[in-house]
């Protein structure tokens, strides 16, 4: 059951018959070809076809084609066994994610040597990441039976080389490392023994893999958890003697498309590329059957009843996956009374309205549908999965919508769960408080919108929201949420500069920086932390704004307006006489096009292609004010003079 | 022996391989007539045959090719 489900990929599309052809057409298809290549590698693809995919892709960098919307990212190897395969199959595959990948491998066999000499190729290429692709055979490893001691310094040795090697690439490349954990091989020695008996190869390689988890939770880097991947497709099928003995392959070449997506998901999300809501077809995807014809008794969603189980099975995963933060949303081809009525009425059902953020049940087409559910969500069409039975309604969607993810179904719905959950289009690197609450925060905007539309004016709409904006330096503290709003803010982005966990430690520290973190609390709940900026002053008394971001949920609320107060507060109080600020426009930040304009900012010289430069003379700006309440936590814990515009409220504190 | 259907359909899987749409398979074409043939390219093609006819080769008959007679008679020893 399940068989050559993850192996195979099975939740991608077939490629289509005329794939060559059509990659011909991608290369000649010029501002083009990053879309079409993205289509083309959101198919399952053999090995041929990947190094095509990857081939196309270098050739156009070559030729300094623009790749965009591909978004750039270099990854660098290190590794105990032959990258040539894999650099290939993770160039195609990051194409599938949106990403122009760059790979750069280090030196066959001196993964070390690499690691911790700082002009290595690995190192000198300022890579964003580096994979530890290292597995069992690149430690040295001694099995030893019932020898608890040697099995402890085995182990210890073991994560002492990936700890020196971490640290290494900290200190010559502040990449984050991507580390894996060890697929033990299939063969034992005594048998089912060797699980529980020390010192046995079993025993030592999962307990290298506690240390790997242990010494990686809570830092920036991430784990590629290779050990459960491996047995999930069985380790038997995951090591193949052969081909290591072949050519040093680390797992059967049967395995090399799954692994490169598995890597990929991880590059994804570390640029914030996870998607962010599922939307569900309801008939045969939520419940067995069609609710308006088989109605509230007809329809099979019950404990006992094997296909009533696979139903509720796809509704456990979604609120699982709404408590992690994902976005529920439903679209379907039904009259709207009879579509909500299960969530209503049906006993056995897991879904309930309350769950849903955006609920379309008309006759509309899905496409149209889909779009109108990311606009209600301020979500682009990238953070959408639509989970649908009907083949017609896939083809539809994929065909309109190319961005939305729309995997592939089997037959029998006791599988849907699992398929959805093998594609891992919600793949995170970090699970931070924020994120529990994101799918309410969501639904409390949907509250919003409706209010907003009921008050009119959307002065006394702000003031009825009741909102509260806490600005504070960058600390320990913010720095995981920091370092992801960095990096996956898209549109509300003025320069989409990304930094490295370890980067804006150094900003924290940096008297020449800066920062803010910015939060937002109103009526409905805490939206967390909505903006970051970041100043440098380049030479005495200018402030260079190198990044000022905010998260969409908050756009219209005249967030930007108290940050640039804020600005101007501190900017008085430490004699700066000049913000400047950069506009970098990319193909998602239109909406921010005409924000130093709006901000009052002027341009002191010829409009650049690649950027803008505007400047505002602190002295005599105006000090923007809107209907919110603020807090400084810097000026709390040192009391300002002379600036008595800055309004402290100990009221909910919501820190 | 069916040597007449394997080369047709090796030229196809040659083509693919090396990308190159003017290869044809004959039993003489050796490693040094193919440009950019090494021995990782022996592998790729070596692991697209297996998918292809649903056979498995052991290492020592990989190493042991040398022209694409040798992969002809090793498939359809196979088969």
């Amino acid at each position: 059951m399940g068989d050559g489900l993850y192996s195979r990929l099975a939740w991608l599309p077939h490629p289509p018959k005329d794939f060559v052809a059509r990659c011909h057409a991608a290369s000649r298809a010029g501002e083009e070809i990053g879309n079409q290549l993205r289509v083309l590698a959101s198919c399952v693809l053999d090995q041929n076809q990947m190094v095509r995919l990857a081939k196309l892709q270098s050739d156009a960098r070559a030729k300094g084609a623009t790749l965009k919307p591909l978004v750039p990212f270099r990854l660098g190897i290190l590794s105990n066994s032959t990258l040539d395969f894999i650099g290939t199959a993770l160039v195609a595959t990051a194409l599938r994610y949106g990403i122009a990948l760059e790979v750069v491998p280090g030196s066959y066999g001196q993964f070390y040597q690499d690691a911790l000499t700082p002009h290595s190729p690995v190192n000198r290429a300022a890579p964003d990441a580096i994979l530890l692709a290292i597995d069992h055979r690149g430690f040295p490893l001694q099995s030893s039976p019932g020898d608890l001691k040697a099995t402890q310094s085995s182990v210890q040795s073991a994560v002492e080389l990936l700890q020196s090697m971490r640290q290494a690439v900290k200190r010559n490349s502040k990449a984050v490392c991507i580390l894996q954990t060890l697929a033990p091989p299939p063969e034992t020695l005594f048998g089912s023994l060797d699980g529980i008996l020390p010192g046995s190869f079993l025993q030592i390689l999962n307990r290298i893999n506690s240390g790997i988890a242990e010494a990686v939770f809570g830092t920036e880097d991430v784990v590629l958890d290779v050990a459960h991947l491996a047995s999930t497709v069985g380790l038997a099928n995951w090591h193949s003697p052969r081909d290591w003995n072949l050519g040093r392959f680390p797992f059967s070449d049967d395995i090399l498309p799954l692994y490169a997506d598995h890597v990929c998901r991880i590059i994804a999300a570390l640029r914030g590329k996870s998607r962010r809501c599922l939307i569900l077809d309801l008939d045969d995807t939520l419940w067995g059957g069609v609710i308006g014809d088989d109605g509230i008794e007809g329809i099979q969603i019950a404990q006992g009843d094997p296909t009533g189980e696979a139903f509720l099975a796809v509704q456990r995963l979604a609120l699982d996956l709404r408590a992690r933060g994902i976005v529920l949303a439903v679209c379907s081809k039904n009259e709207d009374a009879n579509a909500r009525l299960p969530f209503r009425s049906h006993p056995e059902m897991l879904l309930r309205e309350s769950h849903i953020a955006i609920f379309q049940a008309n006759w509309r087409d899905k496409p149209s549908n889909i779009k109108k559910i990311a606009g209600e969500l301020s979500l682009g069409l990238e953070s959408m999965v639509f989970l649908d039975d009907n083949p017609v309604e896939r083809d539809a969607v994929r065909q309109a919508l190319p961005e939305v993810a729309v995997p592939e179904l089997p037959d029998d719905p006791s599988l849907y769960a699992r398929t959805l959950s093998a594609a891992g289009y919600f793949e995170s690197v970090v699970f931070s408080k924020e994120d529990i609450a994101r799918a309410d925060f969501y639904q409390d905007n949907a509250r919003r919108v409706a209010l907003q539309q009921e008050s009119g004016d959307p002065e006394s709409y702000l003031r009825s929201l009741d909102m509260q904006i806490t600005f504070q330096s960058f600390d320990e503290l913010g720095r995981a949420r920091i370092t992801q709003l960095i990096n996956k803010s898209n549109q509300f982005n003025l320069t989409t500069r990304r930094y490295s966990e370890s980067q804006i430690a150094d900003i924290e520290h940096d008297p020449a920086c800066f920062s803010r973190q910015i939060r937002l609390s109103d009526r409905f709940g805490d939206n967390g932390m909505i903006s970051v900026v970041i100043c440098r002053e380049p030479s005495a008394g200018i402030w260079e704004i190198d990044t000022w971001l905010m998260s969409c949920r908050v756009l219209g609320r005249r967030v930007e307006d108290m940050v640039l107060r804020n600005l101007l507060e501190h900017a008085r109080k430490r004699g700066i006489h000049t913000l400047r600020g950069i506009y970098i426009p990319t193909d998602r930040n239109s909406i921010v096009v005409n924000h130093y304009d709006r901000l009052g900012f002027t341009q002191p010289s010829q409009e650049e292609k690649q950027r803008r430069i505007y400047e505002l003379d602190v002295a005599s700006a105006a000090v923007p004010d809107a209907p919110m309440k603020m807090r400084c936590l810097c000026c709390e814990s040192a009391p300002s003079q002379g600036f008595q515009m800055v309004v402290l409220t100990r009221q909910g504190s919501n820190l | 022996m069916e040597t007449n259907g394997t080369y047709p359909k090796l030229t196809e899987i040659l083509r693919s391989v090396f990308d190159d749409d003017t290869l044809v398979a004959s039993p003489t074409l050796a490693v040094k007539d193919v440009p950019n043939w090494d021995s990782l390219r022996t592998i790729r093609l070596v692991l697209t045959i297996e998918k292809t006819y649903g056979v498995r080769f052991s290492a020592s008959e990989i190493v042991e090719l040398h022209n694409v007679g040798d992969l002809a008679r090793l498939i359809e020893n196979k088969l």
